[in-house]
């Protein structure tokens, strides 16, 4: 694994890298109120603009649209903004307000149509894209009954995830008869705060991280499902089919799952960024097993807060840590 | 000071004797010999932190104590457990924040620091811990303008005459 390039410009901790779907930018956000956006020339990446004055605290969470074309912010400040770039450069065009406390992650769904946003107020807002800058609320969520760390899109349908501080995953779906969001499955095993979910690259799998120090895989089970799991309200059942403990020295804030190389980074408060890669002997698909392919220790000076593999290029990362700094690495594939 | 409202929770603390000064021996003096943090160093940057209710120091209260501060310079781990004076104390919260505070603000960025209540000494242990241990809640409480005015409060009152 290969640091190659260190972005600095932060002023102090960076929560957020995001990279856009063509994986030519990557946006990062801070506690310095600030979002900067890099762009890749060759191999190099420079700072392109600084996106200022969009919020009043903390910016906890960028996220691309899946055309590229907008930015949405998640903030401390209780709003989400949302950035296009239709003058040329990005400009923030409209405020997301309802939220009563802190805004702690934003998605959009892989066809554009929403965005969904979470809080320290314990709810998830759906909101539906419309014309002109329009945002329409579709659902406020109370299912969880703590703050909710991190909301993720499923890879292909209108399926939301959600972590929270209460240690639970939740999966919420569409409604269409009561034009409503449910809460069709409750995934329970970690044992402290669930920070972050990745989808894999058919969104058939989740894998969490959490305060635990623990990673766990998550397989969904379809109505009538082989493995003879049964499936009651004819709802997927989402089951706990391995767990990755031992390897981590402290809380795991991050986790990214490569929809391109299938390995999965976690970005972990012991400073180092870690690589588990599935172990394809284990055979039966009810029992997956992942193992440990590299540790990068002293990734950063300290906590790593977030990894995000490059939709694009195979095997390139980004990760961002409290010491303010962003990193790019690029992991030699053919040695894994 | 009294933010918690009109009745002090514990009305009547009781009150322990204060340690003596670190004696300053001619190492300490001596900038060619490099001093790892030790514990009674960490002692010394929280030992004059202000209950949020009582004129009185923690270490008046025994809120923390030089024997629950363990440093381990090789992982760069300070862990400090604090001692609610009662067990249903709703200011343990806010004592813990102004020791973690303290620590941020005084130690290098290298260490991580954990402060956690002594085990069985509150009736939420479990929940305050938990608060404290949270980065992002911790980084959103430290946000709000008058919630830092009462730790810098409880931090930086001019500590009482030696």
């Amino acid at each position: 694994m290969i640091n190659s390039q260190t972005l600095k410009g932060h002023q102090g901790r960076v929560w957020n890298v995001s990279w856009n779907p063509q994986g030519t930018m990557i946006s990062s956000c801070g506690e310095d109120k600030n979002i900067r956006l890099w762009e890749s020339f060759g191999n190099k990446f420079t700072a392109k603009a600084i996106l200022s004055d969009g919020h009043q605290r903390t910016i906890r969470e960028t996220a691309w649209s899946p055309c590229g074309n907008f930015i949405a912010s998640a903030s401390f400040d209780a709003t989400t903004a949302v950035w296009d770039k239709r003058s040329g450069q990005f400009e923030c065009n409209a405020t997301l307000e309802g939220h009563e406390n802190e805004v702690k992650s934003v998605t959009w769904s892989k066809n554009g149509q929403f965005l969904a946003t979470c809080s320290r107020d314990k709810s998830v807002w759906v909101w539906e894209v419309g014309e002109e800058d329009e945002y329409e609320c579709a659902a406020v969520i109370n299912a969880h009954i703590q703050d909710v760390k991190k909301v993720r899109f499923h890879p292909f349908d209108n399926i939301l995830a959600s972590a929270s501080y209460d240690d639970t995953v939740k999966l919420f779906k569409e409604d269409k008869a009561e034009a409503d969001w449910i809460n069709f499955a409750t995934l329970k095993s970690h044992t402290s705060t669930v920070w972050s979910l990745a989808f894999d690259r058919i969104g058939s799998r989740l894998a969490t991280c959490s305060d635990d120090a623990t990673v766990k895989i998550w397989k969904e089970y379809k109505p009538g499902n082989s493995a003879g799991i049964p499936t009651p309200d004819n709802d997927s059942v989402w089951k706990c089919v391995c767990t990755l403990s031992g390897h981590h020295g402290r809380t795991i804030y991050d986790i990214s799952w490569c929809h391109l190389t299938d390995l999965i980074a976690t970005a972990c408060g012991d400073d180092a960024i870690r690589i588990f890669k599935e172990n394809p002997e284990a055979g039966d698909s009810d029992m997956v097993s992942f193992d440990l392919v590299h540790t990068e220790h002293r990734a950063h000076n300290q906590d790593v807060n977030c990894v995000a593999w490059n939709p694009v290029v195979p095997g390139m990362l980004a990760s961002c840590s409290d010491d303010g700094d962003v990193k790019l690495w690029q992991i030699k594939l053919e040695n894994l | 000071m009294n933010p918690g409202g009109d009745v002090l929770e514990n009305i009547n603390p009781t009150l322990y004797s204060k340690c003596e000064d670190r004696p300053v021996t001619a190492e300490d003096q001596n900038d060619y010999i490099t001093d790892e943090f030790d514990s009674r160093e960490i002692f010394d940057l929280i030992r004059n932190i202000y209950d949020p209710e009582h004129p009185l120091t923690l270490e008046e209260l025994h809120v923390v104590d030089l024997s629950l501060i363990q440093v381990n310079n090789e992982t760069n781990q300070i862990k400090v457990n604090f001692t609610p004076t009662i067990p249903h104390c709703s200011m343990a919260t806010l004592i813990g924040l102004s020791i973690r505070v303290r620590l941020i603000r005084a130690l290098p960025a290298r260490f991580k620091v954990v402060v956690e209540i002594t085990p069985g000494s509150h009736s939420t242990e479990f929940a305050i811990n938990k608060q404290l241990a949270d980065k992002e809640r911790v980084a959103a409480a430290l946000e709000n303008s008058t919630l830092i005015g009462v730790i810098n409060q409880c931090i930086s009152r001019p500590s009482p005459a030696a």
